[in-house]
């Protein structure tokens, strides 16, 4: 398992589920689970129409990554973020089949775009996912403070000066980037699995930013991890085991929360509008 | 005249078979989402129907794999993932779409898993592509009572639910106090949406079902204050759309000389861009520009608390 | 089983009932057995510090919480929001601006929102929302999407949607702490003179009792998770109010006002209710 091109695999993963676990901290904290999801699947299309004109696949991917993020964010300005998100993503993947509609032979492509060839990673991509994972987290901790304060209290953020909206296309393109870089190997449809589950995991663990980063991290790192051993141990794809372990560290930080909850309350569980009383 | 008439319908256009089921389907497609489209967008559950989509198509494959009717298949995992969704989602808008996000995630791992079992088992190819997107062309006028039924049912679910939805909608407290069950209604609610987005992602794949939902129900209640005419003008829109786009792929064979010929999903999908696009225009003009944007994030104490 | 009192012959009917009612949220005693009962036509306001439990003993009352110990009682049934429902103004709806609801209509969802199936076209209901909008001074804005209304136009049509059930009870959190004074008190003497005629009972949450000393019947003062309840003159005493804090506090006549503050030895300086600008220091 640690073998030859195996080593790939895992140092990849690695630097995927540490892009994945720092960026996807903020994309929870920011409620953008949407964009989270739709970006790197708009992404796909242009990984597509890249395909079809004969350039490189991952230049589409990047290009309609930032295409989508400044989408978002524009459409974002004068509506509510789940319609802007949802239009934009349409929008995207119309072009998408449109692309595909020219061309025929692409069905193998697809599927590793979708869902991720992590067991296949080159040699020769680690450095460039490398660089790009730097950049991802460079960026992300030049405009780690207002990015919080804008994030928790937006109206506290705005007296201070911070525009907010700005900080929050900053962080759409750094999402962008993060699937640049990530789509690759994971695939379109499961880096934002990455981005979910662990960081809720982990603010369900700890609500002190820099801890819950941190743990959002590790907690990425054991699911990438495992997804890769069970998948080579039960030749079932990677993405199935990254979406299955996400789901599972999102329900134990639940249930650890709703456990530390009750083990407080003096009366019996608070019951709300919602129980169906 | 004439070559004005046949420059917008091209030749055969009317007499094809392909052509009028096509809108008969989209039309009932249409309508459908626009309806669910409309609650959707009030309650703020764009990305729960856009989730179902993928979760449907996950239910698709597994419904190939094991050779099951693919209405099953869509309809069925996507009560099941709107039920999930439901019961672990939290009354707050961010929790509420991190259990969509959850539940969406590992609805696409079950998808790869059970794409690639059918890639390795079965001899079906292209069968991604199928899933995933889908085509109001290749749909045969077969799937027609399914879709009028389906559709039907969705339909009154939404009407019954309609007046305690929109009151918990607007305050789930009001709305409790006053004897509406909050968490069935919203729970009854996910159940339409996932039967109609079930059925609009089979029926005409995942990129319009998407579309079909949001887009004309977006842009309908940017135009009116008041719920019901949003309902109408959101149908309105919906098939409109549907049959232009319709039209304009029908058309686009014919256009320069190499074919062009692009797919409808592109088209309709392109004309409600459009068509959100200038409402937002007509909206700005009408009362001036928004003095500030709608706030990117809502305030962490302050989240639109929703039912 | 509802008690008869007289009051200038005429009987009332006891509406409300709160019986013991206590309440602890992870570890800390928000309510502790608070008591009271509430009349049809009275109108009651449940005065306490911010963070004395006021929204929580409401949400009791309402039912959207079950209570450690105690019961709530209304019109003589243990209190089920289905089987009486109640008027409810909660405190803070940040009505989102692009709902698509003109005020004229959550008017009418407060008629029929909690029926199911489809609504149809009915004149009698058209009629009694048009007068419940012009009871609440509300017809010029009834048009407008409620997301897009002042703070004391959006209470307005709250009060309406809550009103226009015919509810036996109705209750209000601090509705006034977001209104200028003038709003502020055209709304208490609007509620008080609908709750004479109707026969309502009207408990509303406030941390400032003096605007509603004009009008209030009685006052349930909570404090330190327990309440007292009475005519405001016999409750906001020095005596019983110490005991409520559970330290010494001075209530103060001043010029016509109430104003409650914290004597020597008092664990803190912070304002306590019923104080307007002059602030214990």
């Amino acid at each position: 398992m640690f073998s030859g091109f195996m080593m790939n695999a895992w140092t990849t993963a690695t630097i995927v589920a540490v892009v994945a676990g720092a960026v996807g901290y903020f994309v929870v904290l920011r409620g953008s689970a949407f964009p989270a999801h739709a970006i790197p699947k708009g992404a796909f299309a242009g990984a597509a129409g890249a395909s079809l004109l004969g350039i490189s696949t991952l230049l589409g991917l990047a290009v309609f990554a930032v295409l989508g993020a400044l989408g978002i964010g524009a459409l974002g300005r004068r509506s509510r973020q789940d319609v802007a998100t949802a239009l934009a993503l349409v929008m995207m993947l119309a072009l998408g089949a449109a692309f595909l509609s020219r061309t025929t032979e692409y069905e193998p492509e697809i599927y590793s775009l979708l869902f991720g060839e992590i067991l296949g990673v080159s040699t020769s991509e680690i450095l460039p996912t490398a660089g790009l994972g730097i950049a991802c987290i460079a960026a992300v901790a030049a405009i780690y403070r207002p990015l919080l304060l804008s994030s928790i209290a937006p109206e506290i953020a705005e007296a201070k000066g911070i525009r907010t909206h700005r900080i929050g296309m900053y962080f759409l393109l750094v999402v962008a980037l993060a699937t640049a870089m990530t789509v690759p190997v994971v695939g379109a449809l499961l880096i934002f699995s990455l981005m979910i589950g662990p960081p809720a995991a982990a603010r369900s663990l700890t609500s002190r930013p820099l801890l819950a980063m941190i743990l959002s991290v590790l907690i990425a790192l054991a699911t990438v991890w495992a997804a890769i051993a069970l998948s080579y141990q039960y030749n079932w794809p990677v993405g199935f085991f990254v979406g299955a372990l996400s789901a599972v560290s999102y329900g134990i930080g639940r249930g650890w929360a709703a456990w530390r909850r009750n083990r407080t309350v003096a009366g019996p569980e608070v019951t709300t509008a919602l129980d169906g009383a | 005249m004439h070559q004005l008439y046949t420059a917008v319908f091209e030749p055969g256009f009317f007499g094809s078979a392909q052509v009028r089921t096509a809108a008969t389907i989209g039309g009932i497609v249409a309508i459908v989402s626009a309806i669910t489209g409309v609650f959707t967008v009030i309650r703020g559950q764009s990305f729960a129907g856009h989730a179902l989509g993928d979760v449907s198509a996950a239910g698709g494959s597994g419904a190939l794999l094991i050779g099951l009717s693919p209405v099953a298949g869509f309809v069925g995992l996507g009560i099941i993932g709107a039920g999930v969704m439901d019961l672990i989602g939290v009354r707050r808008l961010r929790g509420r779409d991190l259990a969509t996000g959850v539940v969406l995630g590992a609805a696409i791992g079950l998808s790869a898993l059970f794409l690639y079992l059918t890639s390795t088992t079965g001899a079906t190819t292209g069968a991604t592509q199928q899933v995933l997107f889908g085509s109001i062309f290749t749909t045969t006028s077969g799937t027609i009572p399914a879709v009028t039924i389906l559709g039907a049912i969705a339909l009154a679910a939404l009407a019954v639910l309609g007046r305690p939805l929109l009151l918990a909608t607007v305050n789930p407290d009001i709305a409790a106090a006053r004897g509406v069950r909050v968490r069935l209604v919203a729970a009854g609610y996910m159940v339409a949406l996932a039967v109609s987005v079930g059925l609009s992602s089979l029926a005409i794949g995942a990129i319009l079902s998407t579309a079909l939902l949001i887009g004309p129900a977006a842009t309908a209640l940017r135009l009116t204050k008041s719920v019901a005419r949003a309902l109408g003008l959101a149908c309105v829109l919906g098939v409109l759309a549907t049959w232009l786009g319709v039209l304009l792929a029908y058309d686009s064979y014919y256009w320069g000389s190499s074919h062009l010929g692009l797919p409808v999903s592109f088209f309709i999908v392109a004309v409600i861009f459009a068509a959100y696009l200038v409402s937002g225009l007509a909206v700005s003009r009408r009362a001036g520009i928004r003095a500030e944007p709608v706030p990117a994030v809502p305030a962490a104490g302050q989240d639109n608390v929703a039912a | 089983m509802t008690e008869q009192a007289r009051d200038g012959g005429m009987p009332t009917a006891e509406i409300l009932r709160v019986d013991g009612v206590s309440m602890s949220l992870s570890g800390r005693q928000i309510l502790d057995e608070v008591s009271f009962a509430i009349r049809a036509g009275e109108f009651t306001g449940l005065i306490g510090p911010n963070g004395a439990g006021k929204t929580t003993l409401l949400r009791v009352i309402l039912g959207l919480q079950r209570p450690s110990r105690g019961q709530v009682t209304v019109l003589g049934q243990p209190r089920s929001p289905r089987r009486q429902p109640v008027g409810y103004v909660p405190q803070k709806v940040l009505l989102d601006p692009d709902m698509p609801m003109r005020a004229r209509d959550l008017v009418a969802l407060g008629i029929d929102g909690s029926r199911y199936g489809l609504r149809l076209p009915s004149r009698q209901r058209d009629q009694a929302v048009r007068e419940m909008l012009h009871a609440v001074d509300a017809e010029r804005f009834a048009g407008a999407r409620v997301g897009n209304l002042s703070g004391g136009e959006q209470q307005r049509v709250l009060i309406a949607q809550a009103l226009i059930s015919r509810p036996r009870l109705l209750l209000l959190d601090e509705p006034l702490a977001n209104l200028d004074l003038r709003s502020g008190q055209e709304i208490i003497s609007l509620l008080a003179r609908i709750a004479r005629e109707q026969q309502i009972a009207v408990l509303l949450s406030a941390h400032e009792m003096n605007p509603l000393l004009p009008v209030m019947d009685r006052v349930v003062y909570l404090a330190g998770g327990r309440a007292a309840s009475g005519p405001a003159g016999e409750v906001v005493t020095t005596e019983v109010l110490s005991q409520l804090y559970g330290h010494h506090v001075e209530v103060l006549h001043v010029h016509g006002r109430v104003l409650v503050v914290a004597g020597p030895g008092g664990a803190d300086d912070t304002a306590l209710p019923a104080t307007d600008a002059l602030r214990a220091r």
